[in-house]
């Protein structure tokens, strides 16, 4: 045993003194100071990286059996569920992880409204994570192009068509995005190209970019202190635990927690209803019918419902035109929170009911949109839909009125556990 | 959410102790941990346990990615026992059936052929009893066959996979002597007698492979099926 | 922050109140499809076998496959049961041919592999007891949940023939009197009762739910298995957890 363990120590000290594996190890995990505070909220960064390895790993077993081609791809599909040993469990954590990735993204990006993490010194932080929400969103769209059913079609045929909103360039554009005139065979292959090989890159070099910036500035907590601050005579924070083995530990609470709620969606609801796996899309494409309600997959669908909330004309731009600046804007909006928010303080915790209220009032016009998204059109649910879009963008437009106005309570030195 | 219960100056927090420090600091150090000492045995057992029950769950979530490497139910389907008409084939001639993708001859041999098989000495074939090489039991004989009268081959040369040609000509040109009819594979020159036994003195280190096969009626017979490989 | 959450429940609630929407078209029938019942799965595979699969195919599932998974022997599979291959590990094709189909009823009959999938097990259960004697139609028959459907009533023998029952009523926008479909009764008996006719539609319909997703008599025990699994890893990590975080408390 014993020889053993000298054997590995040295075979690791042959790599050390060829590659910093040691200070990679210390830097990122066993010399990481986290703060000691963190609540259920924190776990859903780690559970991005597990979603993310997930897709990764049953993507790479699906395109071993898929067929990137019209007239195959929807029957490759079905092969893999059938005809491939397994291959249903493998398809189905691929469409699972999909939406189980956007469910953990959205928890992650409220966990930073809550406490403030995009707030300076994290910046960059919040701009780089931004970058891979937006990547993982044309990742998503790309994949669900692949299985070739009709609401892959339509979804992707009515999406591309709104660069054709885009004045002088717009249709020259959709035709290009597409390579062809409508969507086909061609628009399949490059989009397969992009899902299984360019934006995989770009996640994962993002997710680096992610991980490095984090671990420069110093993980946000939901005290909102900065733990960098007070350090004790070690010269280590005074409220930090070495993220080995105290947060390794407890995050592998969390992973298995997710991998079950994971596994009950896998094994008993892989459709959920219609949510995960449309039942249109059990039709093959079919560019001569649309189906009769056509609804992107749910992540999407609080940014279709801004699309397709405004019905007026105005200035000197058409509705339609409007619908995709604003869809365009809802997104983009994102990016600038850091500078919206004028708040001295970061968390929850220490703000006042201004921004408290703000913030509830968003995520429930962001969840009924998210809802009016799925659902086809009518006068009152458009009415809705217009309420929750100026609401949404209220939300960012007066966040620098109302933080600042917004009464905070004074922030301890220390975390509170 | 708890509120605010300490405001203190740093470092004066007892409820919170150990968390700005290295553990090792504290393993086995008695007078700072008196309520909950660090047990170190406990610690290593818990984290093997729960090490061990996670490799245990990575292994069998492996299974799924390395099972469906198998031959899918298409492949299956495509490999899958083939039924040959036999009637037409005259003594002394081969024909060629595809089976899994692979060329399968079924020789039907003349009384002289089968004759030709009995007479080789020893020190002509490698493995003349079929010892180390791969066939059904009902074909491990001096015809390697069910029957002495049609042989069934995989026609694949046991060296590097290559296909040998037919020749059936005793004492034919080129081939060496004793050559009572075999074949010959044209790349690296290995030679088979008509049973498929390898001569000595060539690469290939095995017979040829003999498939399971059945006869359904004196004239039909299904390939990639017998009575111990039922389809 | 705990009444952000509460509003945030509430926030997902409300939708559904406010904006629930009325069903359109007749009521479904519930299917209640039994996948357990392997002897009612064989009797469905028997239905869709002599009934469907001469117009349309299950180009996805393959006969050994139907065969081991619902303990159809592959002997009696082969004599009785496969008519446009004698091969086991072939897919359902249809013997006739797609532009026959098209000559013949205007459309290419669709193929069933994942129709369960698409229109869900009610809506076949309805669909096949929908049909009605239309002498307006080329076929003689409608059906209720798929108007002007394409595809000939080939249950008739077993079901009978139903008659349309008719009501009035008033158009809201144009205050007219219309005809509505209220209801179907039966005209002629068929060989079965109407009872022994759900119950072979229910195998039939049970069958098709197995035909889209054949993975679906497996997933759910192996579910229960990797849950068992995953919640014994769970004690583990948390006992390691706690043991850890004694530093931190």
């Amino acid at each position: 045993m014993n020889a053993i363990v000298r054997q590995l120590t040295g075979l690791r000290d042959w790599v050390d003194d060829r590659f910093p594996l040691m200070q990679l190890w210390n830097d990122h995990m066993a010399r990481y100071y986290a703060p000691k505070n963190f609540n259920f909220w924190y776990y859903f960064g780690v559970l991005s990286l597990v979603a993310f390895v997930i897709q990764i790993v049953t993507g790479i077993w699906l395109v071993m059996n898929y067929k990137p081609d019209a007239d195959f791809a929807f029957a490759s599909v079905e092969y893999i569920m059938r005809d491939v040993d397994w291959g249903w469990l493998i398809r189905y954590m691929h469409s699972t992880g999909a939406s189980a990735f956007f469910i953990v993204i959205y928890l992650h990006m409220f966990r930073a409204l809550l406490y403030g993490s995009f707030k300076k010194p994290r910046e960059l932080l919040w701009i780089l994570g931004m970058l891979l929400y937006l990547s993982l969103m044309a990742e998503a769209f790309m994949g669900y192009l692949l299985p070739w059913g009709q609401m892959s079609f339509w979804g992707a045929q009515v999406i591309i068509s709104l660069f054709g909103a885009i004045p002088v360039i717009g249709d020259a554009l959709s035709t290009m995005i597409r390579g062809d005139f409508v969507v086909s065979d061609i628009t399949l292959n490059r989009f397969f190209s992009l899902h299984v090989i360019a934006l995989p890159f770009a996640i994962a070099g993002l997710v680096v970019l992610h991980i490095i910036a984090l671990h420069e500035v110093g993980s946000n907590n939901p005290d909102g202190v900065e733990i960098k601050k007070l350090k004790g005579p070690d010269g280590h924070p005074l409220d930090g635990i070495p993220f080995h083995p105290y947060y390794t530990v407890k995050d592998s609470v969390g992973v298995v927690v997710f991998l079950m709620l994971f596994s009950m969606v896998v094994f008993f609801a892989p459709e959920m209803g219609g949510y995960f796996l449309e039942a249109n899309n059990f039709i093959p494409a079919d560019p001569m019918k649309t189906p009769l309600h056509i609804a992107p997959v749910w992540y999407f669908t609080p940014f279709y419902s801004i699309l397709r909330a405004n019905t007026i004309n105005f200035l000197w731009l058409d509705a339609k035109l409007w619908g995709v600046v604003f869809m365009g804007l809802g997104v983009m909006i994102l990016f600038l929170l850091p500078w919206l928010d004028r708040s001295p303080v970061k968390s929850i915790r220490y703000r006042g009911k201004l921004y408290k209220t703000a913030l509830a009032i968003f995520v429930v016009a962001f969840l009924i949109l998210g809802y009016l998204g799925v659902q086809p059109p009518t006068p009152a649910r458009t009415m809705v839909a217009q309420a929750c879009t100026v609401i949404y963008f209220l939300f960012f437009l007066l966040m620098p009125i109302y933080t600042k106005l917004d009464k905070t309570s004074p922030v301890p030195d220390r975390v509170t556990m | 959410m708890g509120s605010v219960t300490s405001v203190g100056p740093p470092g004066d927090d007892p409820g919170c102790r150990g968390g700005h420090a290295d553990i090792a600091e504290y393993v086995g150090d008695p007078d700072d941990m008196t309520d909950n000492t660090v047990d170190t045995r406990r610690r290593r057992f818990l984290t093997g346990t729960a090490t061990v029950i996670g490799g245990i769950g990575a292994g069998f979530a492996a299974v799924p990615f390395i099972a469906s490497f198998q031959p899918s139910a298409r492949a299956k389907a495509i490999g899958a026992p083939v039924e040959v008409d036999i009637s037409k084939l005259e003594p002394g001639q081969r024909m060629i059936q595809k089976w899994r993708g692979k060329p399968v001859w079924i020789v039907r041999r003349t009384p002289a052929m089968i004759d030709g098989l009995k007479s080789f000495s020893a020190g002509v074939l490698r493995d003349p009893d079929s010892t180390n090489s791969a066939q059904p039991l009902y074909a491990k004989n001096v015809w390697r066959s069910e029957k002495p009268e049609y042989l069934v081959l995989v026609g694949v040369c046991t060296h590097l996979g290559c296909s040998p040609g037919f020749v059936p000509e005793m004492g034919a040109a080129g081939m060496g002597n004793p050559w009572n009819g075999g074949f010959f594979c044209p790349c690296h020159g290995s030679k088979f007698d008509l049973a498929g036994r390898v001569y000595i003195g060539v690469p290939a280190p095995a017979n040829l492979v003999v498939p399971p096969y059945e006869f359904v009626s004196e004239t039909r017979l299904v390939i990639g099926v017998d009575k111990e490989n039922p389809a | 922050m705990r009444r952000l959450i509460l509003a945030i429940l509430i926030g997902f609630m409300a939708p559904s109140w406010v904006l629930a929407e009325s069903e359109e078209g007749p009521k479904l029938q519930n299917a209640n499809v039994d996948l357990n019942d392997r002897v009612g799965l064989q009797n469905g595979a028997r239905l869709f076998l002599n009934y469907c699969v001469s117009c349309h195919s299950a180009s996805m599932m393959r006969y050994n496959r139907a065969a081991a998974d619902l303990g159809i022997p592959e002997s009696k599979m082969k004599a009785n049961l496969m008519f446009t291959t004698e091969k086991i590990g072939e897919t359902m094709t249809v013997a006739m041919q797609g532009a026959d189909a098209e000559a013949w009823f205007g459309i290419r009959p669709p193929d069933l592999s994942v129709i369960a999938r698409s229109r869900g097990d009610d809506w076949l259960y309805s669909f096949l007891q929908g049909f009605y004697a239309d002498p307006t139609r080329p076929t003689g028959v409608n059906n209720a949940y798929l108007p002007n459907v394409a595809m000939p009533h080939v249950l008739w023998e077993l079901q009978g023939i139903q008659r349309p029952v008719y009501g009035t009523e008033k158009d809201e926008t144009t205050g007219k009197s219309v005809q509505v479909l209220e209801g179907l009764e039966t005209d002629k008996p068929g060989k079965m009762t109407e009872v022994e006719f759900k119950k072979s539609l229910r195998n039939l319909v049970s069958f098709l739910v197995y035909l889209g997703e054949p993975a679906k008599l497996v997933r759910y025990r192996l579910g229960v298995a990797v849950l068992l699994f995953l919640s014994v890893l769970l004690v583990a990590a948390y006992l390691v957890k706690r043991e850890y975080w004694k530093d931190v408390h």
